[in-house]
């Protein structure tokens, strides 16, 4: 260990577990080329492309999606209004309760999915409230806040007071400060924080069976297709569909934020 | 605008306070002589947000947990007893709690032995480009979506998929079958095994350990290491007593992720697994197809009280500032 030179078996070690989080998504899209629909049978006896028109047809596809969208672009709009709220007000002064607070944050996210889903639920349950989409946004939000916070606290962070007391000196208002000089400076974080809330509510399942009612997500959707199979391949179709459209945001995040130093990882 | 106390900038001479100001002057000069009342009002509509959706639902899964379900007609009996808090005691029940708690932990020392050489690899020796290929490396497995990954893994430990097909290719058929032989965590098959279970588990949560020990190992100094190597330690003294202490608070951080996530999941054990429950299948059914709400709550309440338990410990121990 005295060199800069890594130990062979830690390299080794690394890859391996590199390739043990990777490859696993690769079978996927092996899987969705398979002429094989009845079982997982490796390796497939046959490749086609018939799966995308396949699922391109299939009417029960379409509604879930488009509800998974919806909910993903409410929850994540509003996350984001609440989320720079709460870290403007953080980044800005030290104050009673304010770890109070930053535990609150985070407690959505550190409790098991489970107890947020059981939790709305049981309140749905002794307020009379109906499901909806909203139910389900609801719950989208909260835990979605913590993310756009993460960001929006690191870019806050990082400008310090001293650009919004130039601003000042200069005679700006408030408004026009934040107008003019915070907003430009904290936009591309609030894109990230943006664009990763989105993805996380676009995949979100455990906390969505229990605020949905009988309304269907992708995510759910899918969660059916795997217990009761019907047409396997045409599953990991819209698993492919899924991967993409949750690594692009991803990888946009990444870009925004300085290749990755602000997107709080731990925060999901 | 955060400290009104710099010099040159006192109450008296903030911008907008002359006379005649319009609205949005005022409100500035305010804020100014207030720095308090803006912070109050950035964080009134989360904080309600937080408090009333979060706090309030929360406190509903409290209260339902102290109902019970009348035993012939099903219905809820919305008086305070203690009566769905005795029903946890029964033998079946704490079954599904000891499995749950032993399967986090499982879930949790195999994850910190797998993430360790990753962590390590990517805090200490990867730069420039490696780094940016590491941290891509396990940002996307960490982000990309929970379904996918988990039903990868019912392609992959499907009786026929390619785990079946690989040890049979290499010669190791009876082996994969002595494992799956085995009793308690064995099946028909890996997919339908407690094995299985750990499995997708572990790989699910691996980046949640990786992030925090990685964030941690960075803060070990070289020199340190470097004076262990001339004090004659040799690499595996240096993880014991020099990399391991240090790293100790981003570790415990991580296993609060693996730790939690495992309590509370119902998917991954129902789409991979034995029949046997584990605690969040239980409060899902209970709540879904059984309609006992309160004894669902009472279920829900026990991953909390073990988390609890586990951040007073990981407090103690400084894991919060690895976060």
């Amino acid at each position: 260990m005295r060199s800069d030179r890594p130990p062979v078996s830690l390299t080794l070690g690394a890859i391996g577990g590199l390739l043990f989080l990777h490859l696993p998504i690769l079978l996927i899209f092996l899987y969705a080329f398979t002429t094989e629909e009845k079982s997982y049978q490796f390796p497939p006896p046959g490749l086609t492309t018939e799966w995308f028109a396949v699922a391109w047809n299939r009417e029960d596809i379409w509604p879930p999606l488009w509800l998974s969208l919806r909910v993903a672009a409410m929850s994540s709009a509003m996350a984001l209004i609440l989320g720079t709220l709460c870290a403007a007000a953080m980044s800005r002064a030290k104050f009673f309760g304010r770890d109070s607070i930053s535990l609150l944050i985070i407690l959505p996210i550190a409790l098991p999915g489970i107890i947020t889903g059981m939790s709305l639920r049981s309140a749905f349950a002794l307020g009379g409230i109906p499901f909806s989409t909203w139910t389900i946004v609801l719950g989208h939000a909260t835990f979605c806040i913590v993310i756009v916070y993460n960001n929006a606290v690191a870019r806050f962070r990082r400008l310090g007071p001293s650009l919004s007391e130039a601003s000042a000196d200069l005679g700006a208002t408030a408004f026009q400060t934040f107008r003019h000089v915070i907003l430009p400076n904290l936009g591309t974080a609030l894109l990230a924080g943006g664009m990763l809330a989105f993805a996380l509510s676009f995949d979100e399942v455990i906390v969505t069976t229990f605020t949905a009612g009988q309304q269907k997500t992708l995510p759910i959707w899918m969660l059916d297709e795997l217990v009761r199979p019907r047409q396997r391949p045409v599953t990991n179709v819209v698993a492919i569909v899924v991967v993409v459209a949750t690594f692009l945001p991803i990888l946009g995040a990444y870009l925004l934020t300085e290749r990755g130093t602000e997107t709080a990882g731990g925060g999901k | 605008m955060t400290d009104p106390a710099v010099p040159g900038s006192a109450p008296g001479s903030a911008p907008g306070s002359a006379p005649g100001a319009g609205l949005s002057e005022r409100l500035t000069a305010l804020f100014w002589r207030r720095p308090g009342l803006l912070v109050a009002l950035l964080i009134m509509p989360p904080l309600l947000w937080l408090g009333v959706v979060y706090i309030g639902s929360l406190a509903a899964l409290l209260w339902q947990s102290f109902y019970s379900i009348d035993e012939f007609s099903g219905a809820i009996v919305k008086e305070f007893t203690l009566k769905t808090y005795a029903e946890l005691g029964l033998q079946q029940n704490i079954d599904i709690i000891v499995r749950t708690v032993l399967m986090a932990a499982a879930v949790t020392v195999a994850s910190v032995i797998l993430a360790f050489p990753i962590a390590f690899f990517a805090a200490r020796y990867a730069r420039g480009r490696w780094k940016a290929f590491f941290y891509l490396g396990i940002m996307l497995p960490l982000w990309s979506s929970y379904l996918v990954k988990v039903y990868a893994w019912k392609l992959i430990l499907a009786k026929e998929g390619i785990v079946t097909w690989a040890a049979n290719g290499i010669g190791a058929g009876p082996l994969l079958d002595g494992v799956l032989a085995l009793p308690v965590i064995g099946g028909g098959s890996l997919s339908t095994s407690y094995i299985g279970t750990f499995l997708v588990f572990v790989y699910v949560w691996l980046p949640y350990m990786i992030l925090p020990m990685q964030a941690a190992l960075e803060r070990v100094p070289t020199s340190m290491i470097e004076a262990s190597a001339d004090l004659g330690a040799g690499g595996l003294r240096t993880l014991r007593s020099v990399i391991l202490p240090i790293a100790a608070p981003g570790i415990i951080a991580g296993s609060i992720f693996t730790f939690s996530l495992t309590l509370g999941d119902y998917i991954i054990p129902q789409i991979i697994g034995s029949s046997r429950y584990f605690i969040g299948q239980a409060v899902y059914s209970l709540q879904g197809t059984a309609g006992n709400v309160p004894l669902a709550a009472a279920f829900a309440v026990i991953p909390i009280v073990i988390m609890l338990v586990y951040l007073t410990i990981a407090r103690r121990m400084g894991a919060f500032d690895a976060l």
